[in-house]
């Protein structure tokens, strides 16, 4: 009897302007954690939305136990046994769990039939549960294991996980671990598609590496570090970057002072009394698991929310909590939000457009309410050439970037006007390897040349890797900030989690 | 084997082929629903379009008048474009062109016996300003009260025609009219000059062609503009980019209303030459068309609109020549929209065929 559940040949998947998958070959064994490991647009997700029926492959075969397996849709990939949690949730909001899981599955099922099977689950793969709680009230962790249960409902064979620690706290990433370590113990397989190196070597046994669409190897995590997955995972070695000191100045240029702020709205997060300063050449980092107020604390830091209830943020010696957008630019101040399609960049404009939604003073974009089309596009050409957009030019649409591109193309136009202190959220959220470790170099290099800068993220090994103080934020209070050479990431896993001593 | 029906499949970036050409099917499926609509009520489909479409304009007098009735529609679809391009859904341009008549007409009834040649610019000036104002009040209410411009801008249309409605059969009514309802005539220079001796194209063409290349200008090379979009696309990046929202929505309207407001101001010194009841064919309403078979964009609306204008003297020829009731015209105008809205979906997705297993 063979141990491979899944044999996976030749699969080949184009889109209208990239081959997604080339040749895709290998095997899945049975019980066993087999990651997939790749920078975003290696073409992971591709060969999942394949496997669980969401795409339908130009070439290729796949085999399930040994018989031909062949789904047109995510019910009847669940039926042959694979079931799949992605990384972004798809649970409602203001239901509760219980309604949530009675909607998820495919079969009929009486209430208590279903909490009969939910006691069980729970139980068995350390996965309590809330029935009654609404889904609002849950942390991203609570969200997955309502994601998880939902599929484990249906006993699959193989259950497919999406990038599941990008949204947790290091407690319930091992939290997350004891389960999956229970579920491979009963027979099951898990298809384990991640960028993080560490927890491939950690809980996955084998680990299909995979680079512009095709297989650069398989192979057992055993005989694997860090360090060779990475090069294998990026084709190129990547120089460490070093957080160095000594160029901060002593003044404070950035403080915000005492900021209050109620909504009275159960999907966003009040902020208490937040209070932190920032050095010239300083690159202060917030940390926190999402939904803990960081969006929240990011439009008052931008001036797109001026109501706060109390506090001050003072720039240059100059109060400006009461100041729009376009004043705080005026100041040299420049800001990227989270989301780069809607937010920071429109997605229906060319990438020349784009560069007016942030104007400084010294940009010389507009005259007399002309719009002088050279100097954008210069400026947008230079934005390009600096900071490598891969584009066929500056009237493409920024839909048209993949998000790292969009990324670098949306930072290069805030740095290239030479701010004097840079507010940004999740700089590189969702994008690949490569343009991550630019965006994080030409970070450095700003607050080298003296600007300072302010990182919201959920990434810790980004915020690690690359601030020099950092602080936690937890439903809506900010922590005194650290050292960030001086803190264990231990520490930092207790705050984001909520458990301050 | 390929299934019978198509799936739906969202396209990697919108198509600007499509954008092109979903105008043109949206025609096209029009005129075969109107052939088979004629067929229905008992007519040789290709005797009943020729009537609608091809004898109203065979004569010179028949191209004049297209462009009169193009002309309003395309004035007021340009206008609409500021709002739509906002996504702002001002459907009152009726309501703000009948003001405009009423403010610009109101000088024209009170200079009545005066021959100057400040008169038709002043009552130009009047109709803007009425029409911009009338459009104000949707965009007060929406901006401080949050409500919805869909209904506001709707209900302000009836308040201002029984306004006219009031102002005709009451204060402002002709007293040599034999109590008809309808006010005095205006004076020979508070009417639009003729472009062509017998032919009723008048000055307000040339009005709206210099209106129509002025947005073209806005849209396309000034912040406003492009401001206008961005807020439309994207709210938040509007926000982001510290473009005030509240302002663009008060300039929108204002605009808006004035080109509408100019539009009814033309008509009634023009063709008609004084106020009564029935001012306006609905033009405010079919520009809404007008402007999204144009696809907001300038030159698409100078044709929109005389595609159209054309249904209109079509309807008026079949209601002649067939005993076709007029209201075809209507339904034909629905006829354009539906297809449209409906082909809109081939902007950013396709029909595919998918292999059945």
């Amino acid at each position: 009897m063979s141990d491979t559940i899944l044999n996976i040949e030749n699969i080949t998947k184009s889109f209208p302007r990239v081959i997604a998958n080339k040749k895709v070959t290998f095997d899945i064994k049975k019980n066993a954690v087999h990651a997939i490991l790749g920078e975003n647009g290696a073409g992971k997700s591709t060969l999942v939305k394949i496997l669980y029926g969401l795409l339908e492959p130009d070439e290729g075969n796949i085999k399930l136990n040994n018989k031909d397996f062949k789904v047109n849709s995510p019910a009847e990939a669940r039926k042959q046994g694979i079931g799949m949690v992605f990384q972004h949730f798809s649970l409602f909001d203001s239901l509760s769990v219980k309604e949530n899981l009675i909607l998820g599955i495919d079969e009929k099922m009486s209430y208590s039939d279903l909490e009969n099977k939910l006691e069980n689950i729970s139980s068995r793969y350390n996965l309590p549960l809330d029935l009654d709680a609404p889904i609002t009230a849950l942390s991203a962790g609570e969200k997955q294991r309502v994601e998880i249960v939902r599929i484990l409902l249906q006993d699959p064979q193989i259950l497919i996980m999406d990038e599941p620690t990008s949204v947790l706290t290091p407690q319930e990433v091992e939290s997350l671990f004891v389960t999956l370590n229970a579920l491979v113990k009963e027979g099951r397989t898990i298809l384990y598609i991640t960028h993080k190196l560490e927890e491939v070597i950690s809980i996955c046994d084998t680990v299909t590496i995979m680079r512009s669409g095709e297989i650069i190897d398989t192979s057992s995590t055993s005989n694997q570090t860090a360090k060779t997955l990475a090069t294998k995972m990026l084709g190129q070695k990547l120089d460490d970057l070093k957080t160095n000191y000594g160029h901060i100045k002593d003044e404070v240029n950035f403080e915000v002072k005492n900021i209050s702020c109620d909504f009275n709205d159960p999907f966003l997060t009040d902020l208490k009394n937040i209070s932190f300063q920032v050095r010239v050449g300083e690159i202060y980092g917030i940390a926190g698991v999402a939904g803990n107020g960081q969006s929240e604390l990011m439009d008052i830091l931008t001036g797109e929310n001026i109501n706060i209830k109390s506090g001050s943020i003072t720039f240059d010696n100059k109060k400006i909590e009461k100041y729009g957008p376009q004043k705080r630019r005026d100041l040299s101040i420049s800001f990227v939000p989270e989301n780069r399609l809607g937010h920071s960049a429109v997605p229906e404009l060319s990438l020349s457009d784009n560069i007016l939604l942030s104007q400084f003073p010294k940009n010389n974009f507009i005259k007399n309410g002309i719009i002088l089309k050279n100097n954008v596009d210069d400026f947008a050409n230079k934005v390009i050439n600096e900071f490598k957009v891969i584009t066929p030019g500056n009237d493409a649409k920024a839909s048209s970037l993949s998000g790292g591109n969009l990324q670098k193309y949306v930072i290069g136009r805030e740095i290239s006007s030479k701010p004097k202190i840079l507010i940004i959220s999740h700089p590189t959220w969702g994008i690949d390897a490569g343009a991550e470790h630019s965006i994080r170099e030409s970070l450095i290099e700003l607050s080298q040349n003296g600007t300072s800068i302010i990182v919201i993220s959920q990434d810790l090994d980004e915020l690690i890797e690359i601030t020099h103080k950092i602080s936690v934020i937890y439903d809506g209070n900010l922590s005194k900030p650290f050292k960030t050479s001086e803190v264990g990431i231990e520490k930092l896993g207790l705050l984001m989690g909520g458990k301050n001593e | 084997m390929n299934s019978l029906f198509p799936s739906i499949v969202s396209r990697s970036q919108s198509s600007g082929l499509m954008n092109f050409f979903v105008p043109i099917i949206s025609i096209v499926l029009t005129l075969i629903t109107g052939s088979i609509i004629f067929v229905l009520l008992g007519f040789d489909p290709f005797y009943a379009l020729y009537t609608f479409f091809i004898s109203p304009i065979s004569s010179t007098y028949g191209i004049s008048e297209l462009f009169v009735k193009a002309t309003p529609l395309a004035l007021i679809a340009i206008g609409l474009s500021y709002c739509f391009k906002n996504n702002i859904y001002n459907i009152g341009a009726e309501g703000q062109l009948t003001m405009g008549a009423i403010f610009g007409g109101g000088i024209g009834i009170l200079f009545h016996d005066t021959n100057a040649f400040w008169l038709l610019p002043l009552m130009i000036f009047g109709g803007a300003i009425g029409g911009a104002l009338w459009g104000l009040i949707p965009a007060i209410l929406k901006t401080k009260f949050n409500t919805n411009e869909i209904l506001t801008s709707l209900m302000l249309v009836y308040v201002a025609l029984y306004i006219l409605d009031y102002l005709v059969v009451g204060p402002w009514k002709d007293p040599f009219g034999y109590s008809f309802p309808k006010s005095r005539p205006f004076s020979e220079s508070g009417r639009m000059p003729l472009l062509f001796d017998g032919l009723r194209v008048h000055f307000g063409l040339i009005i709206t062609l210099f209106l129509i290349f002025v947005s073209w200008f806005i849209f396309s090379k000034t912040i406003f503009g492009f401001q206008l979009k961005v807020s439309g696309y994207s709210p938040k990046a509007a926000r982001y980019a510290g473009f005030n929202q509240t302002t663009l929505v008060f300039f929108a309207f204002a605009i808006c209303g004035a080109f509408a407001g100019i539009a009814g101001l033309a008509e009634v010194s023009g063709p008609i030459g004084l106020l009564y009841r029935d001012i306006s064919p609905n033009y405010g309403f079919t520009a809404i068309i007008v402007a999204f078979l144009g696809r907001l964009h300038p030159i698409g609306i100078i044709f929109a609109s005389l595609v159209i204008a054309l249904t209109y003297l079509g309807a008026e020829d079949a209601q002649l020549f067939l005993q076709i009731p007029s209201a075809v015209g209507f339904i034909f105008q629905g006829l354009v929209l539906f297809y449209l809205l409906g082909a809109e979906l081939l902007i950013n997705y396709k029909l595919t065929y998918k292999k059945l297993l």
